[in-house]
C-alpha cells in the first residue's frame, strides 16, 4: 500500500464513521442491540442450557461478543450498497485514489463500531455476573481477536454488499449465511449436546473455533491450538473476502 | 462544449462511463485529453470531473464535509482541500447550507453540490451526465448559468442531456445518438434545419377555410404548409411576431381560428425526422419537464 492509499482509506473511514454516529438508529444496534442480546440469553435461555464447568453467563459472553462481531460489519454492507445505488462508487472510481480505499475505510470504521459494542457488552456482562478468569494480558489479546474476527467479517460484508441488489437484501443476504454460522457453533451451548451432524459441523466451524480461543483467553479455558486456529482462520477470511470485494469494486455497475 | 443528446437507453450514459474509465471497452479504443482511457486511466482520473443523473454526494455528510473529502481524494495539497471547498460553496450559492448534511438540501442544491464536487480539483474536462433530469425549472436554469460559466472559463465540457433545449442552449456542438449509433451530429442550427424547425400551428374552425388559410400563411413560412387532420402547420424560421402575423391575416380572409400556438421541435420530432421512429422514453422521465 502506498502512502495515498493510506491517507485516502483513512480519509474514507472517517466519513464512513461520521455517518455512524450521525444516525442515531445505527448507534442503537451498537449498543441497545448488544445489551438486548446478553440480557435475552443470560435471562431467558440461561436456566435451561447445560455448560458444565461454567456459570452460563461466563459461558455466554465470550460466544455472544463473537456473535457480535460477526455481524458488526453490516453496516459495511448497508453503506456499500447504498453508495452504490446513490452513484457514489461512480464518483469515487473516477477519483484519482486508490482502488481499495473505499473497503478499506468502511471496514476500519467498523473496527471502532465494534469497539464500542465489545465496550457495552462487556459492562452489561460483568454487571450481571460475568468475571474474567484469566491474566490481563489474555484478556487484551481477547479483545485484539475479537477486533480482527471482526475485521475480517466487515470484508465479507463488504463483499456481500457488493453483490447484492439493494441495502434490504444485502442485510438480509448477511442474516441468512452467517447467522446458522453463529448458532451451529460452540457460542450459545455445548455443541456435545447437538445432533451427531451439527455436532461434526460445530467442530470444524471457525465460529466455534473462535469461540473456544475467547474461552481460553477470557476464562482461562485449555485452549490448544485454538487462538492460533481462530487467527489463521480471522486472516484467511479477511485475505479471501478482501480479494473478492476490491475485485467486484473495480468492475461495479450502477443499479 | 459537445452536447450528446438522446433519449433514454440510446447509449449517452454508457459513453460517458466509458470515457471516464468507469467502464472497460468492449472494443476500439477512446482518448480523452490525449490521454488513452483503458492504459493511462489513472493519469486521466486526475484530468477529469464527473457529474452524474443521480447527484453523487454523501447525504451524511454536510456540503462543506463532501467537497473537503473529494479535494482529500484528488490528493489537494494540505489546506487546499478546505479552502477551494468554502471557494466553490460560495460559488454555487451554498455557503448558508456549508455546514448542513446534505439530506436537507433540496433537489437543486444536490444538483448544485454534485457539479461543485466535480469542479474542486479544476479539471480541463468536464462529464455532465443529464445534470438537470428531474429539477424544477428554475433549478434548471441556475444550473445552466453555472454550466454556462464553466465553458467561459475554457474547460472542456461533455454533456448528455435528453432535452433539446438543453443542448441548444449550452452546446457547441450536438451528436444525436440513438441505440449506441451517432445519428446526427452539428451546430444546433444544423440540427433544426435537418429537423425542420419551429412551426406556427392552427387549428381551424373550419376545414373548409383550409385552402384559403393555406394561401393566406404561404409567404410567411419558411416552407410549404402542411395540412393534416383540420390542423394547419406552417414550417417557420423566426418566432417574434410570427403568431400576431398569422393571426391578422387570417382575420383579414376571414378565416376563423380555434386554436394557434408556436411548436418547436422536440426530442421526439428529431427522431421521428432522423430515423423514422419514435423517441422511447422508457420511464416518461422526458415528458414531464416539457
Amino acid at each position: 500500500m502506498s502512502a495515498t492509499a493510506f491517507s485516502d482509506t483513512w480519509v474514507l473511514a472517517k466519513r464512513a464513521f461520521l455517518r455512524i454516529i450521525r444516525a442515531p438508529d445505527l448507534i442503537l444496534a451498537f449498543t441497545v442491540q448488544p445489551i438486548m442480546f446478553v440480557l435475552l440469553f443470560a435471562y431467558v435461555f440461561g436456566g435451561a442450557i447445560e455448560t458444565p464447568g461454567y456459570d452460563y453467563i461466563d459461558f455466554l459472553i465470550p460466544g455472544i461478543l463473537v456473535q457480535t462481531m460477526s455481524f458488526g460489519g453490516f453496516v459495511t454492507a448497508l453503506g456499500l450498497a447504498e453508495d452504490l445505488k446513490k452513484g457514489l462508487v461512480d464518483r469515487f472510481r473516477s477519483l484519482p485514489m486508490s482502488r481499495s480505499a473505499v473497503l478499506a475505510g468502511r471496514t476500519l470504521a467498523d473496527v471502532a463500531t465494534n469497539t464500542i459494542s465489545i465496550t457495552v457488552m462487556l459492562v452489561v456482562g460483568v454487571i450481571i455476573g460475568f468475571s474474567f478468569h484469566a491474566p490481563f494480558l489474555h484478556v487484551v489479546a481477547g479483545i485484539l481477536l475479537l477486533l480482527l474476527f471482526g475485521y475480517a467479517f466487515s470484508w465479507v460484508f463488504a463483499f456481500i454488499g457488493l453483490t447484492s441488489s439493494s441495502p434490504e437484501a444485502a442485510q438480509s443476504l448477511g442474516f441468512i449465511i452467517i447467522f446458522p454460522l453463529t448458532f451451529i457453533s460452540s457460542a450459545f451451548v455445548p455443541p456435545e449436546s447437538m445432533p451427531a451432524a451439527l455436532q461434526a459441523f460445530a467442530e470444524v466451524n471457525p465460529f466455534t473455533i473462535t469461540v473456544d480461543a475467547m474461552r481460553s483467553l477470557f476464562l482461562g479455558a485449555p485452549a490448544g491450538n485454538d487462538v492460533w486456529g481462530a487467527v489463521a482462520w480471522s486472516l484467511g477470511i479477511a485475505a479471501f473476502f478482501a480479494f473478492l470485494a476490491v475485485a467486484k469494486y473495480k468492475r461495479a455497475v450502477v443499479r | 462544449m459537445l452536447g450528446l443528446l438522446g433519449p433514454n437507453g440510446a447509449g449517452k450514459t454508457t459513453a460517458v462511463r466509458i470515457l471516464t474509465t468507469l467502464l472497460p471497452l468492449d472494443g476500439g479504443s477512446a482518448r480523452v485529453a490525449g490521454l488513452d482511457v483503458a492504459r493511462e486511466a489513472g493519469e486521466l482520473r486526475k484530468r477529469i470531473g464527473l457529474a452524474g443523473q443521480y447527484a453523487a454526494v454523501d447525504e451524511n455528510l454536510t456540503g462543506a464535509e463532501n467537497l473537503e473529502m473529494v479535494g482529500r481524494l484528488y490528493h489537494l495539497p494540505k489546506g487546499e482541500p478546505r479552502a477551494r471547498a468554502a471557494e466553490l460553496l460560495e460559488r454555487f450559492d451554498l455557503s448558508d447550507a456549508a455546514d448542513r448534511l446534505v439530506r436537507t438540501y433540496s433537489g437543486g442544491m444536490r444538483r448544485r453540490l454534485d457539479l461543485a464536487a466535480a469542479l474542486v480539483a479544476r479539471p480541463p474536462v468536464l462529464f455532465l451526465d443529464e445534470p438537470t433530469t428531474g429539477l424544477d425549472p428554475r433549478s434548471r436554469i441556475s444550473l445552466w448559468e453555472t454550466i454556462e460559466g464553466r465553458v467561459a472559463g475554457g474547460t472542456t465540457v461533455l454533456l448528455t442531456t435528453q432535452y433539446l433545449d438543453e443542448a441548444d442552449r449550452l452546446a457547441d456542438r450536438i451528436s444525436v445518438i440513438d441505440r449506441g449509433h451517432v445519428i446526427a451530429e452539428g451546430s444546433s442550427d444544423e440540427l433544426k434545419d435537418q429537423v425542420g424547425g419551429e412551426r406556427v400551428e392552427v387549428t381551424l374552425e373550419s376545414e373548409a377555410d383550409a385552402e384559403a388559410a393555406r394561401a393566406a400563411l404561404e409567404s410567411l413560412g419558411s416552407e410549404a404548409p402542411e395540412l393534416a387532420d383540420g390542423v394547419l402547420r406552417v414550417p417557420v424560421s423566426q418566432r417574434r411576431g410570427t403568431i400576431a402575423e398569422a393571426v391578422r391575416r387570417l382575420n383579414e380572409a376571414g378565416i376563423g381560428i380555434d386554436d394557434i400556438a408556436m411548436r418547436r421541435p422536440t426530442l421526439d420530432d428529431v427522431f421521428l425526422k432522423l430515423t423514422g421512429h419514435a423517441a422511447e422514453a422508457e420511464d416518461g422521465e422526458g415528458e414531464e419537464e416539457r
